[in-house]
Order: structure tokens, then sequence, then C-alpha cells
């Protein structure tokens, strides 16, 4: 393929794709070694009302309100999760899936009752994302890279999910330390001095950000596959968390660009006029990495676990 | 209006999906008790999204045989089949690998749910629109629903409901001790599957009207709702069942008036709202009733403490006790006791006075351990009892310089 038909076309969505994918796996890591791998689709379940809220109090349709109200949102699910889980007695899992369908229905309803038939937000768009949509327009070939009236054209999402997965990777390494502590044994990370509820949270609101920037360009169905599966099949990879990770950005990108490659152009292969959705075949790719990690992984096994189970 | 429609005024139709609603919320409630009794509540939300890819290829199925696409029972057979397969790899997942439940669930969740959407994309791309009813099952859509097809709904309900009844004795067994049940012969695994098939069904049945990212609310929140209100399991899965069925029936009746209202949507918040109300109203377990009872206790405290300082005749500092103490007559604003007062002090030195004498002797041992500051020690000890530990104590002795 030539590349005055990639650039413009292909290359900022499979980009977007990569990095959004990158920067839910990274705290998609800790989050799934710390038992709270859910909390990803916790958040971005509730992403919906937070962005119709923002719409319906600013009236229009832009990334910065709607960011915000998407992080505040995630921000109130945490919070409602933990007073239901608290007040109630609750068990967590029971706790989650009652904050999270609530606010998905009140978003749902939101929408529904408000008029939102001029603007483009909608529940599937929600859910899809519009990752084939993000095209760079202003390039006409690879040349284009280097060309700085081009390189302005560049859709935006691109250097929002940029930002925020810089934001991810800093946190990660400004607090790795105490982070990786309080991970595996959360006691003697509190008796060292570290912060571990500070931290707890810190991390939950840093997915909740590489979740809004992600949803904002590419939608909810990445965001949960992305916080869950390259983790998941890195765990079954490796002993150890620093592989752990490389691993999980390797399946990431894997599933991205495959993902991508596999929506946009597989289907030409077959004969099909039409694309399939890129968010949905990237989901799918990076499930099935995990189904081959689980199968032929070299640490899939819990160490001495019991064959029996109930 | 809301009126008729909660008394079944609004056509045949409204009527019957009002009623399938209903005993769906029945059925979901009482199965959603098993699954949290079980700390299992999640799985259902990987269940439902896993029906996706099954509506999907049963859809393109259809087509391919040369028919319409559309006929309810085999999209639902499809659903049924997909969310099993996904139920499999869940517990395939946590089982045979290090991977914890709830990773396993995110992982089937989304990775079936972006294989449905990728068929549903493949399905728009093969004709002329045909796949338009497909998205409903996303959000649940009642408007325009067929006569047949609420029909099935309502057929589903009852069996899934019967099933439930039938099945309840195993179940509640294995939720609390599924060691003593295996021991007293229960296959447990095939009693847990049997949990995730009444799941299953409650969540393929209930696609059509709450919509398969929101019917797992209809299994988790009612058991919540009904956990505030009894600590036994017979009656919180009858609660269950009716506040699930409740907030069915009144989401549908509201969403059959005003077109506007999506029907699973608004179930969900009823069923919500009916756990509000629990957590805030429910006796013994509500925060009301905490909050009451925490404020009983303290003043029980103040009060206690603050007539054995007067008695002792220490100042009294705490502003709180202080105007319990006012409140009940017992003292003035400056902290002298009134002549009740001054009883009530005295009585309150006598009794730590002998309570002090019976947790020293080994006779009393039973009643000692009930001692925790604020009891009256009468309605521990008969008067004899206490006869006997006053003379132990002696009156008072004239001082002789």
């Amino acid at each position: 393929m030539s590349g005055a038909e990639f650039v413009p076309l292909s290359l900022t969505p499979m980009l977007i794709g990569v990095l959004s994918a990158i920067a839910c796996a990274l705290p998609g890591n800790f989050l799934l070694l710390r038992k709270q791998a859910l909390i990803g689709d916790a958040i971005s379940h509730v992403v919906l009302p937070g962005i119709v809220t923002a719409f319906l109090l600013t009236g229009v349709v832009a990334a910065l309100p709607m960011m915000i109200g998407a992080a505040g949102a995630a921000v109130v699910a945490v919070v409602m999760i933990e007073a239901v889980r608290r007040l109630g007695n609750i068990e967590p899992g029971a706790a989650m899936g009652l904050t999270f369908t609530t606010l998905f229905a009140g978003g749902v309803l939101l929408l529904e009752q408000s008029d939102t038939s001029g603007v483009h937000l909608d529940v599937e768009h929600a859910l899809y994302g519009n990752l084939e949509s993000l095209i760079w327009l202003d390039a006409t070939g690879w040349g284009s890279l280097l060309d700085a009236s081009a390189l302005l054209g560049l859709p935006p999402e691109l250097g929002r999910v940029a930002i925020a997965l810089i934001g991810v990777a800093v946190f990660l390494w400004l607090f790795w330390r105490p982070l990786v502590l309080s991970t595996f044994d959360e006691n003697f990370a509190r008796t060292m001095g570290a912060p571990t509820t500070v931290l707890g949270i810190a991390l939950v609101l840093v997915s909740a950000l590489a979740a809004v920037a992600a949803f904002d360009a590419v939608g909810s169905i990445i965001v949960i596959a992305m916080f869950i599966c390259p983790p998941a099949a890195a765990r079954l990879m490796t002993n150890r968390l620093e592989h752990q990770i490389a691993w999980s950005v390797a399946f990431a990108t894997l599933s991205a660009v495959l993902g991508y490659v596999l929506a946009g152009y597989a289907p030409l292969w077959f004969g099909f006029e039409y694309a399939v959705s890129a968010a949905g075949m990237i989901a799918t790719v990076s499930g099935l990495i995990l189904a081959a990690a689980a199968f032929c992984g070299p640490c899939r096994l819990r160490s001495g676990a019991s064959t029996v189970s109930f | 209006m809301l009126l008729d429609a909660l008394t079944l005024q609004l056509g045949y139709n409204a009527t019957l999906v009002t009623v399938g609603a209903a005993l769906l919320g029945v059925a979901s409630g009482v199965t959603g008790t098993f699954l949290y009794l079980r700390k299992r509540a999640l799985v259902s939300d990987a269940i439902s999204h896993a029906t996706l890819p099954g509506v999907g290829l049963a859809f393109i199925v259809m087509v391919l045989l040369g028919g319409d696409g559309r006929s309810l029972p085999v999209l639902l057979l499809g659903a049924a089949m997909s969310s099993w397969v996904g139920l499999l790899c869940v517990n395939l997942l946590s089982q045979r690998t290090r991977l914890s439940e709830d990773a396993a669930i995110g992982a089937v969740l989304s990775v079936f749910f972006g294989f449905g959407i990728v068929l549903l994309t493949v399905i728009q791309t093969m004709g002329s629109g045909r796949a338009a009813g497909l998205e409903s099952f996303l959000l649940g859509a009642t408007a325009g629903m067929l006569f047949n097809d609420a029909m099935v709904i309502a057929i589903g309900g009852a069996l899934t409901l019967l099933a439930v009844v039938i099945l309840r004795r195993p179940m509640t067994l294995l939720a609390f001790d599924p060691e003593y049940a295996a021991a007293r012969g229960l296959n447990v695994q095939r009693m847990d599957l049997a949990i995730m098939a009444l799941a299953m069904a409650v969540t393929v049945i209930g696609l059509k009207i709450v919509g398969l990212i929101l019917i797992v609310a209809m299994l988790i929140i009612p058991p919540v709702t009904a956990r505030f209100w009894t600590d036994r399991t017979d009656h919180m899965t009858l609660i269950a069942g009716v506040a699930g069925g409740a907030a069915a029936w009144i989401g549908a009746s509201l969403s059959a008036i005003a077109p506007a209202l999506p029907t699973g949507p608004i179930i969900v918040l009823v069923s919500f709202a009916l756990f509000a109300l629990s957590l805030l109203l429910a006796p013994n377990r509500g925060l009301l009733a905490v909050g009451l009872r925490h404020n009983r206790f303290q003043r029980r405290v103040h009060l206690r403490q603050g007539l054995l300082a007067l008695a002792q005749g220490q100042p009294i500092y705490e502003a709180y006790t202080l105007r319990i103490l006012r409140r009940a007559g017992l003292a003035h604003a400056d902290g002298v006791p009134t002549d009740t007062g001054r009883a009530r002090a005295a009585k309150a030195l006598l009794d730590e006075k002998r309570w002090e004498t019976v947790r020293q002797d080994q006779a009393f041992e039973s009643a000692a351990a009930l001692y925790d500051g604020l009891r009256d020690i009468e309605t521990v000890l008969t008067a004899d009892q206490i006869a006997e530990i006053d003379h132990r104590i002696g009156g008072p002795k004239e001082v002789t310089p």
C-alpha cells in the first residue's frame, strides 16, 4: 500500500489505537494484581453519564468539558462504590455492579430525555467509538510527517491520548517503588511509611484519566478490553512485574495494530465491500492473545494450585 | 395514566410486557440472591455481555438460510449458547489459570462484547438495514414489541421462576456451606452451573426488555436491597423477588405511558430507588436505624459516666454530658446535682461497687460476663443475690477520729 493512502487514512487511527491501548494496559497491570480489574469496567460505564451531564451543563460537544465531566463521573462512581460497600456492608462486586448499572442507566435516561438530536452523542458512539473516522486529511504521504502545516491538521484526539499516556507513564515511574510495594504487600508498605490508601486512590484516578482520554477516541469496549486482556495475558507469561508490563505493552500494541488491520482490510480480502468495527476487532484480537496465553503461557498455572475447586 | 399502566389497562401487548417484566423481575431477584450469597454477582455481567455474539451469529445464520433474521426465539437461543460459552470461558480462566475471577470476568465480557460489535457491523453490511432491530438488544426496547415476542418473555419468566422454586433448597445449602453441601452428596460444580444457568436464562429473557448492558442490575440490585431487611435466606429470596418484581412492574408501566423513557434504564433506576430507600430506612441495618442506635448508646454512656462523676463530686467538663443530665432533671446548668440527681448518682455508684464485687467472684462468672458499664444490675441478679453482695460490701460506718 502506498504512503499516500496509508498515512492520511490509517496511520493516525492506528497510532491512536496503539497509544490508547498502552495507556489503559499500563495501569491495568496494577489493577489486575490488586484484584481491582473490574474498576476499568465500572469507569468505562460511568463515563457516559459524565459526558452527558457535561454536555447538558455546557451545551456544546467539546473535548475539555466532556473529559472533566467523565473524570468527575469516575470519581463519583468510586466514591459511591466505597459508600455502598461500607455503609451497607455489601460485598465489593455487588457494590460495583449496583453503582455502574445505576449510573449508566441514569446516563442513558438523560441522553434520551435531553435534546441531543443535533449533536453527535449517542450510546452506540460511546460504546464503539469512532476510531475509523480519526483520519488525517492534511497528509499526502510519508513526507507530511515533516510538514509543519500538515501536522497542525492532526486529529486532536491523538494529542490527548498521547498526553494521557505520558501522564500514566510518569505516574508509574515516579511512584514505582511504593506502588509495587503496596500492590504486593499492603501491610508491609504501610509499615514502611508508604501512603497506601492515597496511592490506591491515585491509581484509580490515573486509570480514570487513561480511560477517559481513550474513551474519547476509541469508545468504551477497547478501554475495558485493554485494561484487562493485555495485562492478564502478560501475567500468564512471566513472574516478574517489569517483564509483565513489557509483555502487556507488547500485547496491547499487537492487538491495536492487528485488530485495526483485520477490521479495515481483512473484509476486503474476503470480498466484502465494507470494513467492520475496528474497536470490536481490537478487543477480539486481545481476547485471542489472552486465549493463546492461557493455553501455552509459561506461567499460566497458580503455583501450588489445587485441582479441587468449589 | 400511570394508574392505568400499573393496573394493566393499556392494551394487550403493554399488559403482556408488564406481566412478563414483572415475572422476569421476580425470577431475577430470587436467582440473584443465590449469586450474591455465592459472592459471584459480577459473573452475571460477563454472561450478559457474552450474549451479543450469539445474537449476531443467530441473525447471520437465519439470513444465510434465507430467513428474515428477526425470530426472537432463535435470537435468544443464539444468545443463550454464546453466553454459555462465555461462562465456560470465565470458569476455565479462573480455575485452570492463575488469573482471578474478576480478571476472567472482565476479559470475557470485553472480548465477547467486542466480537459481538464486529458481528453487528458485519450484519450492517450484509443487507439493506435489516439489522435495525439488533441494536435494541443493547438497551432493550419494548415499544412496538410483537405479541409473540411478549409471549416468549412472559412464558420464559414464568419457567425460570418455576426452576428457581424447585432448586431453592440445594442452592441455599450451597450458598452457605459448599463443603457441607459436598459432604451431603450434592454435586457442587453442577449446582454452581445450575445457578449460572438460571442467571443466564434471566439474562437471555431480559435482553429484549432491559438490554444486555443493564440486565445485570436486575440480578444484583434486588438481592442487595433485600439484604438490608433480613438475615434469613428464605426471607431474603422472597424480599428480593418482590423488590425485583415491583421494580420491573413499575418500570415497565412508566415506560409504557412515556415512549421516550427507555424500559431498561427506568427499571434499573426504580430498582435503585428501592435500594436507596432500604439503605436509609431498613430496620436494624438501615442508616437511620444505625444512627439512632448509636445515639441512644452514646446517651446512655454519657448519662452513666455523668452520674458516676456527680456521685464522686468530680466536675463535669463534657458539655454533652451536662446537657443530658440537665435535660433529665438530674443536674443544674452549673453542674450541681438536683435531689433526684443525687439519688440516681448514689445508686449508680452503689451499682458500680456491686458489679465490682460480682466480677471478682467466680460464682457470678456468667453474670459478670454481662457487665458493660451500662446494664442495671437488677436485670441480671435476683434481689437475694444483690442483698448478699450488699452484705459483703457492708453498710456505711461511722468514722472515729
